[in-house]
C-alpha cells in the first residue's frame, strides 16, 4: 500500500512539475532518459546482463525517427513506431550475437557491437555525420495534438513513459518475468526445469532494445536533434549510472536515477558558480566543463559506499523501521 | 607488381603499419588478460593507462627534458605505482562482489582520469616531435622506418618476457597457483594481496609501456584510450583470455586485418575488427583460443 502511495506521489510530482517551475523541455529530456534507464534496467535488473551497447538503440532509434520526419515527413506517431521497431530489430540481431557469452564477456561484446554501430553512423550520410540531425519538426500527434507546445510535448512524453513503465512492471511480474528471475538466480536449475535460457534472454534483450529505441525517437522529437554522442558508448554508461544511483533491482530506481543525474548535469554549471562565489575557490567555476569527471566520481562513490542506490536505501530504511534486524548488504 | 590493383610497395607499407598497431593491441590485451586472470576484474582503465603512458613521455620531455629512453623506463614505473595505489585504495574493496561492480568502479576511475587530463590539456593531441630513432631500413621489398621496426621488436620482446615470467619462473608459478586457489597459496605463506597488487601494477605498466612506444607515431589525446579500450575488448573476446600466445596472435592478426581493410575498403577499416568479432562469436562462441569458461 505504501508502495502504491509512493508511485502515486511520484506521478503527481511529475504531472505538476511544469507548473512548479520545471522548464518543460528539460522535463521532456529527463523523462526520455528515465524511459531509457528503465528499458536498460529491464535487462540488467532481471537477467543480470549488463549491456554497454544500449546507446546504439537510443541513437539509431533517434536517427531513424529524425530522418523519417525530415526526409519523408513522417507523422510523430509513425516516427515513434519506427524508432521502436528499429530498436527491436537491432536488439534481436545484437542480442543473438551477444547472449552467446555471459558475464563480463557479454558486456564487452555489447560494447564492441555498439562501437560498430557508432562508426557506421559516422560514415553514412543519413545521420549528418559530425553535425547530427538538427531542427527535427515535432509535428501533430495523431493529426490534432500540437507537439510544438512544450507542455503538450512534456505530457505526451509523460503518457508514453508511464505506459512503458506499466508495461515493464507487467512484464516483470508475469510468468515470463518470474522465469527470468529464476534464470538469473540459478541458470542450471532453470535449464533442468525445462526452460531455454537463451530464448528468454533474447526476448528480454529485444524488448529492452525496443523500448530504448522508443526513448531515442521520443528524445529526437522532443529535443529536435540527434547527435553522435547519443550513439557513443558513454551514453550507455549514463544509463548504467542512472540505474546504479537510483537503485539496482528496484522498479522505480532508474526513474529516480534519471531525474537526479540529468538535473545534476544541467545544473552543475550553476552549482559550480554558486560554490565558487560562496567559497572563493575559483576552480569550482569550471565544474560545468568537467561533467565527465563528476560522473566518474559519482560512479566510484556509488560502487564503494552506496551500492543499494536511493530506492534501495529507502527500502532498507523502511525494513529497519519495521524489524529490528538490519537488512544484509546485497552481494550481487 | 600489383595485388588486386594495389602496388606491392603500398600494400607492404600498410601491412607494416598494421603490424605496429597490432603490437599495441597485443601488449594492451596481454596486460588486460593478466589482470583479469588474477583479479577477475576487467580493467576499464587500461585505455586511460595507455594514454597516461604516452602523455607522461611527452610531459617528461617537455617539462624535465627527460628523453625518450628515460621515459620508456620511467613512465611504466610511475603508472605502475599509480595502479598499485588505485588497487589498494579502491579495487581491493570489491573483489568479493559481483563482476559488475569491478567494471563500474574501473569505468568510474577511467572517467576521472580522462576528465582530469582533458581539463588540463584539452581534447586535441600533443605532438611528440621527431621519433627518437631516425632513418629507414631497406628490406629489399620495402623501406621501413627504423622506429617502427624498434616498436615491433620491443613489443614482441615484452610479450615474450611476460610469457616467460608467468610460465617458467617461480614467481609465475606463485601467480598461476594464486589464480587457481588463492586460499591454499596463502596457507603456504605467500602474501597473496601483495601479489594481486603487483599484478595490477604490472598490467597497467604494460599499457603505459605501449603508450610510450606509441607516443612518437600516434597523436595521443585525452580520449585516445576510449577508442583503444573497445578494440582491446574485441581482441580479448576473439582470442579469449586463457592463453598468452593466443592473445598476442589475435592482437597482431587484428592489426593486420585492419591494415588490409584500409587498403581495399577504407570506409570499413574502423569497423572490421568488430565484424571479425561477430563472425568468431557465431562460429566459435568461446573465442579462437578459448577453452571452457
Amino acid at each position: 500500500m505504501t508502495r502504491l502511495m509512493c508511485y502515486g506521489f511520484l506521478l503527481l510530482a511529475l504531472v505538476a512539475a511544469p507548473w512548479m517551475g520545471l522548464y518543460p523541455v528539460l522535463g521532456t529530456k529527463i523523462l526520455c532518459y528515465a524511459l531509457f534507464a528503465c528499458a536498460f534496467h529491464l535487462l540488467l535488473g532481471y537477467t543480470g546482463l549488463a549491456s554497454l551497447g544500449h546507446a546504439a538503440f537510443l541513437g539509431v532509434g533517434g536517427y531513424v525517427a529524425g530522418y523519417g520526419i525530415k526526409a519523408w515527413a513522417l507523422s510523430p506517431e509513425l516516427a515513434l513506431l519506427a524508432g521502436l521497431s528499429v530498436g527491436a530489430l537491432m536488439g534481436l540481431v545484437m542480442g543473438y550475437v551477444s547472449i552467446r557469452r555471459s558475464g563480463i564477456y557479454f558486456t564487452m561484446i555489447t560494447l564492441a557491437l555498439a562501437q560498430l554501430v557508432y562508426f557506421l553512423c559516422v560514415q553514412i550520410p543519413q545521420t549528418g555525420g559530425e553535425d547530427g540531425l538538427q531542427g527535427i519538426d515535432r509535428g501533430l500527434l495523431f493529426g490534432f495534438i500540437d507537439l510544438h507546445n512544450d507542455r503538450v510535448m512534456y505530457y505526451t512524453t509523460l503518457t508514453i513513459g508511464v505506459a512503458a513503465f506499466l508495461f515493464i512492471a507487467r512484464v516483470v511480474r508475469s510468468p515470463f518475468g518470474q522465469a527470468l528471475t529464476a534464470i538469473k538466480d540459478n541458470e542450471p536449475r532453470a535449464v533442468s526445469l525445462g526452460y531455454h535460457p537463451d530464448r528468454y534472454k533474447l526476448l528480454v534483450f529485444t524488448l529492452s532494445a525496443a523500448l530504448t529505441g522508443l526513448a531515442g525517437a521520443l528524445k529526437a522529437i522532443g529535443l529536435g536533434f540527434v547527435t553522435l554522442s547519443d550513439v557513443h558508448w558513454m551514453t550507455s554508461g549514463h544509463a548504467l549510472l542512472m540505474t546504479l544511483v537510483g537503485g539496482l533491482g528496484t522498479l522505480s530506481g532508474p526513474v529516480i536515477g534519471a531525474v537526479v543525474l540529468v538535473t545534476l548535469e544541467n545544473k552543475i554549471g550553476e552549482l559550480g558558480a554558486l560554490l565558487a562565489s560562496v567559497t572563493g575557490i575559483g576552480w569550482f567555476a569550471t565544474l560545468g566543463e568537467s561533467v565527465m569527471m563528476i560522473m566518474g566520481i559519482v560512479f566510484v562513490i556509488c560502487v564503494l559506499a552506496f551500492r543499494r542506490g536511493i530506492m534501495g536505501e529507502l527500502d532498507a530504511l523502511r525494513r529497519r523501521v519495521r524489524t529490528p534486524n538490519p537488512a544484509p548488504e546485497p552481494q550481487s | 607488381m600489383d595485388i588486386f590493383g594495389v602496388p606491392v610497395q603500398a600494400l607492404m607499407a600498410q601491412l607494416m603499419i598494421g603490424l605496429v598497431n597490432g603490437c599495441f593491441y597485443a601488449v594492451l590485451s596481454l596486460g588486460l588478460a593478466v589482470i583479469f586472470g588474477m583479479l577477475h576484474v576487467i580493467n576499464f582503465t587500461h585505455g586511460a593507462m595507455f594514454m597516461l603512458g604516452a602523455l607522461l613521455s611527452w610531459a617528461g620531455l617537455y617539462y624535465f627534458e627527460l628523453n625518450y629512453w628515460a621515459m620508456l623506463f620511467l613512465a611504466p614505473l610511475v603508472v605502475g605505482v599509480f595502479g598499485i595505489v588505485l588497487e589498494r585504495l579502491f579495487l581491493k574493496r570489491i573483489y568479493k562482489l559481483d563482476y559488475l561492480y569491478g567494471l563500474l568502479l574501473t569505468l568510474g576511475l577511467t572517467l576521472i582520469i580522462e576528465g582530469a587530463v582533458r581539463s588540463v590539456y584539452g581534447v586535441s593531441g600533443k605532438p611528440y616531435g621527431p621519433a627518437p630513432i631516425s632513418g629507414v631500413t631497406d628490406l629489399g621489398f620495402l623501406m621501413i622506418p627504423n622506429y617502427r621496426l624498434w616498436v615491433i621488436v620491443a613489443s614482441l620482446l615484452v610479450c615474450a618476457a611476460t610469457w616467460y615470467t608467468i610460465e617458467r619462473t617461480r614467481l609465475g608459478a606463485y601467480l598461476r597457483a594464486a589464480t587457481e586457489n588463492p586460499k591454499l597459496v596463502e596457507a603456504f605463506g605467500i602474501n597473496v594481496p601483495v601479489l594481486v597488487s603487483l599484478t595490477f601494477g604490472f598490467g597497467v605498466a604494460l599499457a603505459a609501456f605501449a603508450g610510450v612506444l606509441a607516443a612518437p607515431i600516434m597523436q595521443v589525446s585525452a580520449l585516445t584510450g576510449q577508442t583503444m579500450i573497445v578494440i582491446v575488448f574485441a581482441v580479448v573476446v576473439i582470442g579469449g583470455m586463457g592463453s598468452i600466445a593466443g592473445t598476442v596472435i589475435t592482437g597482431i592478426g587484428l592489426g593486420l586485418v585492419e591494415a588490409l581493410t584500409k587498403v581495399y575498403y577504407p570506409e570499413a577499416s574502423s569497423m572490421v575488427m568488430f565484424l571479425v568479432m561477430v563472425l568468431v562469436l557465431l562460429v566459435r562462441p568461446n573465442g579462437l583460443f578459448g577453452g571452457v569458461e
